[in-house]
């Protein structure tokens, strides 16, 4: 196993887990579940395969990708801060939205229940492996670019206040509401983004493509502490784990199945504060008057 | 019935019927998402260039008007009120169990076991009940983990559960690639003890369906959990920690032991959904064959407002969406069906909570 | 000009002005035609009791609620139903009781928080917010630094900084509620300091408060409400702490007061050491603070043991500890010889213990419930045989204890949260009554309760009481205690000021203990 090859397929494996979970940490920061990044993914996945297919340009694609998460996060936005929903349910709802949004647009603009017709991607020279596609370069500065919004900016300030203490930002007149509903629709374009990577790199959209990685990217926020380079760190460990495994096939060595279960075990490991403690945002999941 | 209150900064009551009250702000969530999809499921029809009126005749004909479909939408059912009630139950203590779908997973697992174990002669309500105690236990197993991490550590039961449904489906999986499966396939070899009448051995006209008895189990599982919630000193003591901790406390309930029990409780059940596939449709334990289950049983359960009846209710009515939507595959994608099902999560979701500050505002009453 | 000439009075616009004000909260009228008037650069004292409407009055000023009737105006400007954003515009900063301030960040970024400077359109200026914070804090003496989070300041610190992110946006007119419900005698001392300061560069100063001792030394000019309404309005030096006190808490005569009770004839002690026995009892509160401090008594059979006090000062957390609500630090609570300390809720019910909460909503109610299903609430294990409850007998129940208490509407399968305030405490007060008992924790009875529900509640009281039941009452209502104690003590600061029999107590003897001007015993 080659060093080289090992991260820098680790490091493609990890900018869906990198987009997704830097978005999942400014709207949890804000104070709302994200349990969503899964169906952001998604439709950031399969809008930007179809406006790949219509215009022939992936940077198309790619806008089109972030406009499917931006939707589907407003509408997430709207459940949850103006009509108070339950933030978990929700959060169901939008990833089981997503997959039939995506499966039936699937079957009405391409006539497949399983896969798009193939796209032009990005980059494609083999020699460069995969880091000749502008996406995968945003992937790997996004985690710092949301470090600085959240920590040196007066938006990042007033996110982490709506999510420790939403009535201490409104007594000095910051709109909470205002922060969350930017909030959460960073969220959904940036974890629509790594939706368009992947779909991009795989050059078509397949059915429920994302296959769980929304979860893992929670998971790096979790474990991660809600801190966007922590959860960076964490989603490249994850990534490892992963490259690991796929190098590792049919060697027997240790079974798949419990190296794809390291980012999940980590997770309630981090929660049952047995490596110190997971503490959320105190006004996570709280929407009050 | 209502007495004029005393004098002097009291506060006015309201004279409904006590039932009344309680049946708005739960039937009213659900009929508005009724609503919402029939408009939502016109427009995705039309943009198909369909009449709405001709597809959903279509519907109720390819589901409740033949003998094949009636069945099919009665097995899909009883796996949903399984996974409805696992996850009511959790959310009447105020939990909330996402991981319906692996122990699902896992009690069917624990009763292909079972059943392979047994020999082939067992008189069937002995091997029945050994398969349905095989499983219930392994449900329990893996909901008591989340149980034992909240009251011990206080972690979130919503992510431990997400978390251990890929852990527990992993688990699975190795165990089935690895050692117990039909060579070119994913499932266990066939299982002869604890196997479940279909209802077409019954009646002939459910011929083909996967229809069978544990239709009956799930409707007694139902009314068992009723009889607790509403009935039992133990449901008591379950649905005030889900209303007021505070005052469950005050009362001298363990909270902590509640939720213990709560959520064991709800894998069990779930793990016993799983005889429904595994002992009634296949006869041996498939890889994948519970997917998606979970998160259905938690549509489920909202729109059944956390109550058994109502969640053998909702079970039938997401179920017939589901099979609605292969009834009418030649017409309108059954990917319509998919769509469907999360805009009715999300309509109830977000009726509920503004259902009650509109029903409890135009009574007048402080919110308390 | 030779001296004694007629000087012409000065008019001066008044900083405050709110006439009439009126608000409600669904039934609950909070302000009943309040006023308030405050001179600019004086220190202005606004007491009363809890619930007497005070933080709802100063709400409105501050902008964080419309008023239903009635005219705010601020420097002369009428600025009736304003935003809170033009509040802090015009100058008014709310320092709030419970701090609104982001523990997890700094001094710094709590004080910029919605103003914050910039540099470059994006980036967060943190040296010269740093550097703001540090002029300003030096300017008013509030010393304080900003890099320190918040989680870690003490409880002074932590109002420094509330005071400071007033001051930052330019406040000259300071409203601090209840500033000094959770501060040491030194930091109360530092506070005058600054405050002092404060109005003599020229600041409007408003202090809502209770703690009457403290005030008395500092204010210039008191407005006392009560029950929503402003019922005087005097200055500091023509008046005393003993007439404050009265204004304060006296109210229409109610239908128990005045009637002294007989001694009851107390049963023979079956036990050796029947009743309630708190020795040495400590508890600490948030960051540490001894809310409840060493203190012992007991409750005999047969007597009522009174506490009164003005709320905060540790008679919650008393009741609590001794229910099992909350942890006990150090200490021994016995029940009828029986310790008790580190018993469960349910073991002290069996060890004969019943609790009336101060908070029926939060505690004492499980509100979705049925009247019937609350009357059981603490005591299902009586109602059940083999795990299952049996209805008959609990809707017996609930209909006897319906009718002895005569709790309207009649029906026991209304949800608990359609009955009045005083009919939900009746459920209560009938079902904690109604089991075994030989102590009662009674904890603001008769709260939020109608007059005829306040007798009857009383009675019930007393009639335990001559069964041969120790009571405990705590209340904030001194003619209640005084009506229905044997002995009374008063809580201040988490002690027992004073131990003494009621008919040596009155509202003016109590009254000093209650505002710490007097301390005696504690028996």
């Amino acid at each position: 196993m080659n060093p080289i090859s090992f991260l820098t397929q680790m490091i493609r494996i990890a900018i869906p887990y990198l987009f997704a979970a830097s978005g999942g940490v400014v709207a949890e920061r804000a104070g709302i579940v994200s349990l969503t990044l899964e169906g952001f993914m998604l439709s950031g996945a399969f809008a930007a395969v179809l406006g790949t297919n219509y215009s022939g340009s992936p940077w198309v694609g790619v806008l089109c990708g972030m406009l499917g998460g931006l939707i589907f996060s407003l509408i997430h936005a709207v459940a949850t801060i103006r009509y108070r929903a339950d933030q978990v349910v929700v959060g169901v709802a939008i990833n089981l939205l997503a997959i039939g949004v995506t499966r039936f647009f699937l079957k009405l603009f391409f006539a497949s229940s399983s896969n798009s017709p193939r796209v032009a991607g990005f980059g494609g020279n083999i020699k460069a492996a995969g880091f000749d596609n502008p996406l995968l370069w945003l992937g790997i500065i996004v985690a710092p670019l949301v470090a600085f919004m959240i920590y040196k900016t007066p938006f990042g300030l007033r996110v982490r206040a709506a999510g420790e203490h939403p009535d201490a930002a409104e007594s000095v007149g910051v709109s909470v509401t205002r922060v969350r509903y930017v909030a959460v629709a960073i969220s959904g374009i940036l974890a629509a983004l790594g939706g368009v990577y992947l779909a991009l790199d795989q050059h078509q959209f397949t059915d429920q493509m994302t296959a769980g990685r929304g979860f893992i990217a929670i998971s790096a926020v979790i474990f991660g502490r809600w801190d966007p380079i922590r959860a960076a760190a964490a989603c490249l460990l994850f990534a490892a784990a992963e490259t690991l495994q796929i190098q590792l096939q049919g060697s027997h060595a240790i079974p798949s199945q419990f190296i794809e279960m390291i980012p999940y075990a980590l997770t309630i490991i981090a929660l049952a504060g047995v490596v110190g403690r997971a503490v959320p945002p105190a006004a996570l999941g709280k929407v009050e008057d | 019935m209502s007495a004029p209150s005393l004098a002097g900064g009291t506060q006015p009551t309201f004279s409904a019927p006590p039932w009344r009250e309680r049946a708005e702000e739960a039937l009213i969530p659900p009929l508005v998402a009724l609503l919402v999809a029939l408009i939502c499921g016109d427009l995705l029809i039309l943009s198909y260039g369909q009449s709405p009126a001709a597809v959903y005749r279509l519907l109720l004909e390819g589901t409740w008007g033949n003998a094949y479909g009636f069945g099919q939408v009665l097995y899909k059912a009883t796996t949903l009120t399984f996974t409805g009630l696992a996850v009511s139950f959790g959310l009447r203590a105020g939990l909330f169990n996402i991981g319906a779908e692996s122990q699902l997973a896992a009690g069917g697992f624990a009763a292909a076991l079972a059943g392979l174990a047994l020999p082939a002669g067992t008189p069937l309500i002995f091997a029945l009940l050994l398969c349905m105690i095989a499983a219930g236990l392994a449900g329990g197993v893996v909901g008591a983990v989340p149980a034992y991490l909240k009251t011990r550590f206080g972690a979130h039961e919503v992510i431990v559960t997400i978390m251990l449904n890929f852990i527990v489906l992993a688990l699975l999986n190795w165990f089935i690639a690895g050692h117990l499966h039909v060579p070119e396939t994913l499932h266990t070899p066939e299982i002869h003890a604890g196997v479940l009448p279909r209802l077409a051995d019954i009646d002939p006209r459910f011929h083909g369906s996967a229809a069978n008895l544990a239709l009956i189990v799930a409707v007694l599982v139902a009314v068992a959990v009723w009889f607790y919630l509403f009935r039992a000193r133990g449901g008591y003591d379950l649905r005030a920690v889900g209303l007021q901790p505070e005052a469950a406390q005050y009362g001298g309930i363990s909270v902590g032991r509640v939720w213990m029990r709560a959520l064991t409780l709800s894998g069990v059940i779930a793990g016993i959904g799983g005889i429904n596939y595994v002992l009634g449709y296949k006869h041996y334990y498939e890889d994948g064959f519970a997917s998606g289950a979970g998160f259905m049983g938690i549509a489920v359960a909202l729109v059944g407002r956390n109550h058994p009846f109502g969640v053998l209710i909702a079970a039938f009515f997401f179920a017939t969406l589901s099979q609605g939507g292969l009834a009418i595959h030649a017409f309108v994608p059954k990917q319509m069906m998919d769509v469907l099902q999360g805009v009715v999560i999300l309509a109830v979701a977000m009726a509920v909570p503004e259902v009650r500050r509109i029903l409890r505002g135009a009574r007048g009453r402080k919110d308390a | 000009m030779s001296s004694g000439a007629v000087s012409r009075p000065t008019i001066r616009v008044p900083a405050i002005r709110m006439e009439r004000i009126d608000k409600s909260f669904g039934a609950i009228r909070a302000n009943r035609g309040a006023s308030l008037e405050v001179l600019p650069g004086e220190i202005h004292a606004l007491v009363g009791e809890n619930g007497a409407g005070k933080s709802t009055l100063m709400r409105i000023l501050g902008g964080l609620m419309k008023p239903d009737a009635g005219h705010v105006e601020v420097n002369g400007r009428d600025v009736t139903g304003w935003s809170t954003n033009d509040a802090i515009a015009a100058g008014i900063g709310i320092v709030h009781q419970h701090f609104m301030l982001v523990p997890t960040l700094s001094v710094s970024e709590n004080l910029v928080l919605g103003c914050e400077p910039k540099t470059r359109g994006i980036v967060l200026d943190y040296k010269r917010a740093a550097d703001d914070v540090r002029k300003l804090s030096n300017e008013t003496g509030l010393v304080i630094a900003p890099e320190r989070l918040i989680s870690d300041l003490s409880v002074g610190e932590a109002q420094r900084v509330e005071i400071l992110k007033v001051l930052f946006r330019g406040a000259r007119i300071l409203v601090l509620d209840e500033p000094t419900a959770v501060l040491s005698p030194p930091e109360v001392r530092e506070l005058w300091t600054v405050l002092r300061r404060l109005r003599d560069n020229g600041a409007t100063i408003v202090l809502i408060t209770h703690r009457l001792d403290e005030v008395v030394e500092l204010s210039d000019t008191i407005t006392v409400m009560r029950a929503g309404q402003t019922v005087a309005r005097i200055k500091t030096s023509d008046t005393t702490p003993a007439e404050i006190a009265r204004l304060m808490v006296g109210r229409e005569v109610s239908l128990s007061a005045g009637k002294r009770v007989q001694p009851s004839t107390r049963p023979a002690a079956t036990q050796p050491d029947p009743g309630l026995a708190v020795r040495d009892l400590s508890v600490t509160g948030s960051r540490g603070v001894r809310v409840i401090d060493g203190v012992s008594f007991s409750v005999k059979p047969g007597e009522i043991l009174g506490i009164a006090g003005v709320e905060g000062n540790g008679q919650t957390e008393l009741i609590e500890a001794l229910a099992g609500l909350r942890p006990v630090f150090a200490g021994d609570i016995l029940i009828d010889g029986v310790d008790i300390t580190r018993r469960s809720v349910s073991q002290r019910h069996d060890a004969g213990l019943s609790h009336i909460p101060e908070d029926r909503h939060r505690r004492g109610l499980i509100l979705e419930y049925t009247v019937a299903n609350n009357l059981i609430l603490g005591v299902q294990k009586y109602f059940s045989s083999n795990g299952i409850i049996d209805r008959g007998r609990v809707m017996e129940n609930a209909m006897r204890e319906i009718t002895s208490f005569d709790i309207r509407p009649p029906n026991p399968l209304l949800a608990a949260r359609s009955l009045s305030g005083g009919n939900q405490q009746k459920v209560v007060v009938a079902r904690e009554m109604g089991r075994g008992f030989s102590v009662l924790l009674a904890s603001q009875p008769t709260r939020g309760v109608d007059v005829g529900a306040i007798e009857f509640i009383h009675q019930q009281l007393l009639n335990a009481r001559s069964q041969g039941k120790g009571i405990l009452l705590v209340s904030a209502e001194l003619n209640e205690v005084l009506a229905l104690s044997d002995r009374i003590a008063v809580m201040y600061r988490g002690k027992f000021a004073v131990v003494m029999p009621a008919s040596e107590a009155s509202e003016e003897v109590l009254g000093e203990y209650m505002i710490g001007t007097k301390k005696g015993n504690a028996a």
